[in-house]
């Protein structure tokens, strides 16, 4: 960043310079000349990858912010987290206040699977360089479970350097485990499952999530089986900055 | 050693933290490890779980020779008593030269709630260790086991797991049974379990000190094998964060 930033600096002074004295040498007056603001760029790739049986992630959240949290165990969810918990829908989350810049995946990340996503903030003043990187994904095979990165702090990573780094399961605590057909809106719902509802029907707290029952495992009206099941951790992530 | 430290961060190229501890446990390690302060903390505990109660909580920090409990080897009579009914007075009393914190949550923690505590260490006391209940469980109890408390000022965040003291066996049934070797859960502080189980299992095979393999539970209130509800009573690891400030 520092280099960039004296590379940047130095052209601007060559080229004030250049144009100060490359001018006709009949006048003495300096015009004023236009120097436009050096932009930075800070971009980080992040590598997804999937690591339960059978529990598809929806479209993945990646953010880019410099305050605040997706999510506070032991606190109400935000509307925005409770809609990607119980729908998969990632669009009010990446539309967060906090949001410098955000990027959603490009669709369901499938068990096994992983996925490349870019995401890049572009600035002008040299203090507001990302701090923090955030990420959040359902297991859409559940009521409202999901999974992610909370306020990772990249301020310290140079170009080149990765983080990597396994993720827990969290319950949103705004719907009930019923683990009902018509509540689930992954595959295992049958694809008529509800997804988001307003209501809060249940702790209403960010917690860890107990795992879900199935009806292998004695939830006689379990829509999910054993292999529904899952453990932590649930993703793995590496966050590289690539400029 | 310099140049092996840079070495070694060349070659792994891991995170800056990382780094910065290395060289830290570097420079430590060269000047004063005898001369360790006593030390001013703020220990934080998180209950991360959905449905499961803690018990009074017991914070201690202890020489190298201390330990409350260790995997693999059976639990202490005193331990017993805290896994199976949530009494820390004995793990206390055991502990003569610690520097301890006693349930700071005055009671239970409930899932989803935090509790805090300050402690002042003497010199000799580095090792930080935390232990409760876990309610409604036979003898399942959430166990920090002799972290190294940092010399350096900051705030340091990790989470626990839950551990078995392999004292009673876990049938999951809600007895009112809390005391050493009486069988049965002393109490769902939650107030949605069952009755009428007929009992998970009558046998504790594995004596020692282990991981829990979680609750089973079940979907019948009224009957079936545990009075646990399997919606409400399990949990995944981890249950618990410990979030120290050395100060």
């Amino acid at each position: 960043m520092i280099s960039i930033n004296k590379k940047l600096a130095l052209s601007a002074l060559t080229t004030l310079i250049l144009s100060a004295c490359g001018g006709s040498s009949s006048t003495s007056t300096m015009m004023p000349i236009e120097v436009p603001d050096p932009m930075f760029t800070y971009s980080y790739q992040v590598t997804v990858t999937n690591l339960t049986y059978a529990q598809p992630m929806s479209p993945v959240a990646l953010i880019l912010h410099n305050e605040g949290q997706l999510w506070t165990v032991g606190e109400m969810a935000s509307i925005a987290l409770e809609n990607l918990a119980e729908s998969g829908d990632n669009s009010d989350v990446l539309a967060e206040s906090m949001v410098l810049s955000g990027q959603g995946g490009a669709g369901l990340l499938l068990p096994g699977m992983s996925e490349v996503v870019d995401v890049s903030y572009t600035f002008t003043d040299v203090n507001n360089a990302p701090m923090m990187f955030s990420l959040a994904t359902m297991l859409v095979n559940t009521n409202d479970a999901f999974t992610g990165v909370n306020a990772l702090e990249i301020n310290n990573l140079a170009i080149g350097e990765s983080i990597s780094l396994t993720t827990s399961s969290y319950d949103s605590g705004t719907e009930k485990n019923s683990e009902l057909m018509a509540t689930i809106p992954g595959p295992a719902g049958g694809g008529t499952g509800e997804g988001f509802n307003a209501e809060r029907d249940d702790i209403d707290k960010v917690t860890m999530h107990s795992g879900i029952v199935s009806v292998d495992d004695g939830l006689m009206v379990s829509a999910l089986t054993q292999a529904h099941r899952f453990d932590n951790p649930t993703l793995a992530i590496m966050v590289t900055r690539t400029e | 050693m310099n140049m092996l430290l840079s070495q070694t961060v060349e070659k792994t190229k891991k995170i800056k933290n990382k780094a910065l501890l290395l060289s830290t446990a570097l420079l430590l390690s060269t000047t004063s490890i005898t001369q360790v302060q006593a030390q001013e903390l703020d220990i934080q505990v998180t209950n991360l779980t959905q449905g499961i109660h803690f018990t009074p909580i017991l914070i201690a920090a202890h020489d190298g020779d201390t330990k409350l409990f260790k995997s693999g080897e059976m639990a202490s009579m005193a331990l017993q008593m805290m896994a199976e009914g949530g009494d820390i007075s004995a793990l206390s009393a055991m502990l003569t030269t610690a520097d301890k914190a006693e349930n700071p949550a005055m009671g239970l923690l409930a899932p989803a709630t935090s509790t805090s505590a300050m402690l002042s260490t003497m010199d000799s006391n580095m090792y930080l260790s935390v232990v409760a209940m876990m309610l409604p469980t036979n003898d399942g109890f959430i166990g920090l086991n002799s972290w190294k408390i940092p010399s350096e000022a900051g705030t340091y965040s990790f989470t626990i797991n839950a551990y078995d003291a392999g004292t009673e066996a876990n049938d999951e049934m809600i007895t009112g049974g809390g005391a050493p070797g009486a069988a049965g859960i002393p109490a769902a502080p939650g107030m949605n379990a069952g009755t009428g189980g007929t009992g998970v299992t009558m046998t504790e095979d594995n004596a020692y000190v282990h991981i829990h393999r979680g609750s089973l539970g079940d979907d019948d209130l009224t009957g079936g094998k545990s009075d646990l509800d399997n919606t409400v009573h399990r949990w995944l690891n981890p249950v618990a964060r410990i979030t120290v400030t050395v100060n």
